[in-house]
């Protein structure tokens, strides 16, 4: 049986409101909270990447996991905001956790699926028997162009799983890949924002990816909706998942712990991640998961989990999701946040 | 500035807080040395503790060129839950209202980003709890 040994989530203190921005831009916020069901998103510290905040999230995994870092043999980071264009960051988080030098790192990239996508990497290595434990994180710092739909949502954080054979909290029971091209959302080489299709990001992309992975994995499974006390989808903004959740046949209990979007935004291949590691605090042994990721471009990865005795044991052992989330809070104002994000500089001499 | 090299030597200490402690009088230090005031040279890698409290600090308002974006913000000594101390970065507070006796966390911070098109250097912060 493989499965997931020790989870960790991350995310960033600072917060800005949907009212915050809206205000600069002259846009109606009472339509944009409706609309999009948001409230306010995390924001990055000046200090804080994908990488650092990895590397957080993976310590948090590792008390979980309660396993020697060296024990590691693969790091894999999904992100669509890798700091350097060329160098990786997966070495510099196996090397700050202690994972060096026998271990396989990789950078992966695919929108907003690109932490699911190391997931079901490192999960095929553990099942082969290739590594004992095998860490993968989804990670964002995403920007979002001054006054696009975007900058509403795009936040930052980060969730990270240790996959191996022994000590379970969650088994993975199956997986389900579902692919098409779409080109509904896109960054091109050397620009700063990404461009996306607007509504075209929505019916082709968005929910006929996460229909038919979640269909198609319920199928294999031979399992409906009712069978899972959970199910995260990938969060881009509140009414989405929602959405997803109800065309499938899922009620909002059962959304809901992981629906962390209103108040967190969308961490992209940190989304459904982070929202897994906030399901997994609350569940109970024998709960049933189903995750959806959701990439642009596009593409979404299922995954069904049981969760086993052990989540009791290790659940308390690092940072629960949602009181990172709800605690230590700072608020900034648009002025700060464009500073933060490098949307205004300094002049330099 | 620091060249990659130079960056490369110390990751141990800035990534993962690797001290040395004395195999004969159980000293630790950090960073590293190689001879122990008990005079022995024999020491094993040890990693600190990721909590602790602040000891003291000040707050630096004008600040060297690669920090001036930064400003204002604190530089403290933090006493770490295994007695070491270390001089780090206090960040994600108010300078205004930081307070000795502190507890705060090590955490994984961008350092500093040479120039455009440099190297970029990670290493320990600390954060109030």
């Amino acid at each position: 049986m493989v499965g997931i040994v020790g989870y960790g989530a991350y995310m960033p203190r600072n917060r800005i409101r949907v009212e915050e921005i809206a205000k600069v831009w002259g846009a109606d916020a009472p339509s944009y909270k409706r609309g999009l069901m948001l409230e306010e998103k995390s924001v990055p510290s000046p200090d804080q990447d994908t990488i650092t905040m990895s590397v957080e999230a993976s310590k948090h995994a590792l008390r979980r996991a309660g396993i020697d870092p060296q024990e590691i043999g693969a790091v894999y980071i999904g992100s669509e905001s890798h700091p350097y264009a060329v160098k990786p960051s997966g070495t510099v988080v196996a090397e700050a956790l202690g994972a060096t030098p026998e271990v396989h790192t990789a950078d992966f990239e695919f929108a907003c699926k690109a932490g699911s996508e190391g997931m079901y990497v490192v999960l095929s290595q553990v099942e082969a028997g290739h590594i004992s434990y095998g860490l993968a994180i989804g990670a964002d710092t995403s920007q979002g162009a001054p006054g696009d739909a975007l900058e509403y949502a795009a936040s930052a954080g980060a969730a990270a799983f240790i996959f191996g054979k022994q000590n379970i909290v969650a088994s993975v029971d199956l997986t389900y890949a579902f692919m098409t091209d779409t080109p509904d959302f896109w960054r091109r080489e050397y620009q700063y924002y990404p461009r996306h299709a607007s509504r075209f990001t929505g019916e082709p992309a968005y929910f006929k990816h996460i229909t038919g992975c979640a269909r198609g994995i319920m199928e294999k499974a031979q399992m409906k909706p009712e069978d899972f006390a959970y199910a995260i989808f990938h969060q881009p903004n509140g009414k989405f998942p929602m959405r997803v959740g109800k065309m499938l046949g899922f009620k909002r209990e059962q959304i809901e712990p992981g629906w962390l979007v209103p108040k967190l935004g969308n961490t992209y291949s940190g989304s459904s991640p982070m929202g897994l590691t906030a399901t997994l605090d609350i569940a109970v042994p024998g709960d049933k998961i189903l995750m959806c990721s959701y990439g642009s471009g596009a593409g979404s990865d299922g995954f069904i989990f049981t969760v086993t005795d052990r989540i009791e044991e290790v659940r308390d052992m690092a940072p629960k999701t949602r009181v990172m989330l709800d605690s230590n809070k700072n608020y900034l104002e648009y002025g700060t946040y464009a500073k933060f994000r490098g949307k205004i500089n300094k002049i330099t001499e | 500035m620091v060249t990659p090299a130079r960056y490369w030597r110390e990751i141990p200490q800035r990534y993962r807080l690797e001290a040395g402690k004395c195999t004969r009088c159980g000293k630790t230090y950090f960073p590293p040395r190689l001879v122990c005031a008990c005079g022995a040279r024999e020491f094993e890698i040890v990693r600190l503790k990721d909590e602790g409290t602040l000891q003291t600090f000040t707050v630096i308002r004008v600040a060297p060129s690669q920090f001036v974006d930064e400003a204002p913000y604190a530089i403290g000594i933090v006493e770490l839950n295994d007695g070491v101390r270390l001089t780090a970065q206090v960040v994600d507070c108010d300078v205004e209202h930081l307070e000795i006796g502190q507890k705060v966390k090590v955490e994984f911070r961008r350092i500093q980003t040479v120039g455009e098109a440099g190297i970029l250097c990670y290493g320990y912060k600390c954060v109030p709890v």
